[in-house]
């Protein structure tokens, strides 16, 4: 199966990555290749497999509704590119 | 000295013939003298030796534990509090983590001393280096060889012994191949052994934390302290932790090992499976007995694994957004743009590919085609494996399909490039154990490894076959020509 240059934009769009004309289409290229590889799962029939999501078997642990984190917003924001008064700046969004 | 092992080391500093801080400017000053190989992204000089200054301290008072003092390196992917973290992306490549994985804090606490932070594929997504944003790591076999990836820096550090050991991660293969192609001893635990907050995200389901050392032993040493629950993380098993080189001293008479028959076909090269039987005739010896099995749906965990692992990863990576940490574009005018040109400049390009396949088998209409249908699979090669063990008790064949490629020479290429996880992909996707050992070499002087395959939590069984072959083999003891 392979994929053309316009169905690359729109995945890209959906995945939030800018690309030109030209990375969109080295990316068709391989991309296709690589559904190509994908496409070998078809050689197996799997009606009726129950999908696994997960190699263990494992329930999602509950614990008490109770504070454990302390206020580190100082530190952790030293990592952001853009912040103003303990906030996160982002280009405005509404007018 | 640098040619010990942690063990030895571990002894040597118990008996005071050398100090920690002796040790850590040593193996400091092979890391500079040796910086062509590109195995560190960050060498962390003065912490390392105030760690080194405080462990001997303790070693003085005889309050040292079986680790303390030893040197060791991370992988750029475990976040170290107040280091540089980069996970060998410039999307990363000036971010001061602001906490620590457990991995680090558990080894920290051991008392290991750490010197730096190794190379790697870029978020862990490649099988040669070559992804890194800071440039790939180099075989210390050839420089001109690729050292396998993604925990390359990790492998050419041990394989030049720039330090004793160092941690390395697996979702496919990227701890198993690695070792192989550089000649040292590599451990992937079972999914769930080892922690995984702190650790950068590539697929949540199939990543696993791993010790990267010269032997047997010292995978033992270093995972029993690495191992254990953490409710931090919430696919950490609740497993009892044992003394995973507990067994390592008991013979292996009558140990049926599994030789998947899917292992040994088309694809594989001559010498490496040459090494490999040979490795086996070693086992016969030691009084293993070897027992034909089949994995008939292993052909296909890879088109499988390059669905579920981008899938995951796609969700995963979507985080990098610019806003909370992280590279920012430059140049943007509304917020869209700046997501798109941030991440569009900030990832690599097997990166961008792998979103990319994630996001398309994500996407309305192809979820039942590709990621149910993956997920089916998955369930197979997990049975297979169930299958398997009722008729051995450790499953063997190679690491890699080859020894190391040259550096070029797949990176044009990525469905040559999967391939190279054709033999360590599908333990990954049942969740097992396993280990990739030195089990000779090939054509010109390059490295083999054997792989060994255990039960769910048996690493305790997987590390005492693989010691008792490096106690009548040496080819884990063989260092490069140009490191000695």
């Amino acid at each position: 199966m392979s994929i053309s240059v316009d169905e690359v934009k729109k995945i890209a769009h959906l995945a939030r990555l800018r690309l030109d004309e030209q990375e969109a289409q080295g990316y068709a290229d391989s991309l296709s290749r690589i559904l190509g590889l994908i496409e070998q799962m078809n050689a197996v029939d799997t009606t009726g497999v129950s999908p696994m999501a997960h190699p263990l078997d494992m329930h999602l642990r509950l614990r008490e509704d109770a504070p454990t984190e302390t206020d580190q917003r100082q530190k952790f924001q030293k990592a952001a590119p853009a912040t103003e008064a303990g906030l996160y700046l982002v280009p405005r969004v509404i007018e | 000295m640098y040619r010990k092992t942690v063990a030895e080391l571990a002894s040597a500093l118990a008996t005071k013939a050398v100090s920690s801080t002796e040790l850590t400017q040593l193996y400091l000053d092979r890391i500079d003298s040796h910086q062509g190989l590109n195995a560190f992204i960050t060498v962390d000089r003065d912490n390392a030796l105030a760690s080194a200054k405080a462990a001997d301290a303790r070693l003085a008072k005889g309050k040292g534990d079986v680790l303390t003092g030893v040197p060791m390196a991370h992988k750029d992917i475990f976040c170290t509090d107040g280091v540089l973290t980069t996970c060998g992306s410039r999307m990363l490549s000036e971010f001061v983590a602001p906490y620590s994985a457990t991995v680090v804090e558990k080894l920290n606490d051991a008392g290991m001393i750490m010197l730096g932070k190794t190379n790697m594929d870029e978020f862990a997504m490649g099988s040669s280096n070559e992804t890194s944003f800071f440039g790939a790591a180099k075989n210390p076999w050839d420089t001109s060889l690729v050292p396998g990836g993604s925990s390359g820096g990790s492998a050419a550090a041990v394989a030049a012994r720039l330090a004793p050991m160092a941690t390395g991660t697996d979702t496919g293969g990227s701890i198993r191949q690695p070792a192989a192609l550089c000649g040292i001893t590599g451990l992937k635990p079972s999914y769930g052994r080892v922690s995984r907050f702190g650790m950068i995200a590539f697929a949540s389901s199939l990543d696993q934390a791993g010790p990267m050392t010269q032997t047997a032993e010292d995978a033992a040493l270093v995972l029993n302290a690495m191992a254990g629950f953490d409710t931090r993380d919430s696919t950490s098993a609740e497993e009892a932790v044992p003394d995973f080189g507990g067994r390592l001293e008991h013979d292996i008479k009558g140990l049926r090992i599994g030789l998947p028959t899917e292992f040994f076909g088309e694809g594989l090269s001559t010498d490496v499976e040459k090494a490999v039987q040979a490795a086996l005739e070693e086992y016969k010896k030691l009084g293993a007995e070897l027992v034909e099995i089949s994995l008939p749906n292993s052909s296909l965990a890879i088109p499988c694994y390059y669905v579920l692992a981008p899938a995951e990863a796609s969700s995963n990576l979507s985080r990098y957004d610019g806003v909370r940490y992280g590279y920012r574009a430059g140049e943007y005018t509304d917020l869209v743009e700046m997501y798109e040109r941030t991440r569009a400049e900030g990832f690599g390009a097997e990166v961008k590919r792998r979103i990319m396949i994630g996001t398309y088998a994500l996407s309305a209409g192809y979820y039942d085609a590709y990621y149910l249908k993956a997920q089916q699979l998955r369930r197979l090669i997990a049975e297979d494996f169930k299958s398997a063990f009722e008729k051995c008790d450790v499953i063997m064949g190679p690491t890699a399909p080859s020894t190391a490629f040259a550096l070029g020479d797949k990176s044009e290429d990525p469905v040559a490039m999967y391939l190279n996880d054709i033999y360590t992909i599908s333990v990954n996707l049942a969740g097992l154990p396993g280990m990739s050992i030195p089990a000779g070499f090939g054509d010109g002087g390059r490295p083999i490894g054997l792989q060994l395959i255990g039960q769910y939590f048996d690493e305790a069984r997987l590390l005492q076959v693989a010691h008792r072959y490096q106690q009548v083999t040496d080819w884990h003891r063989q260092l490069p020509g140009e490191v000695a």
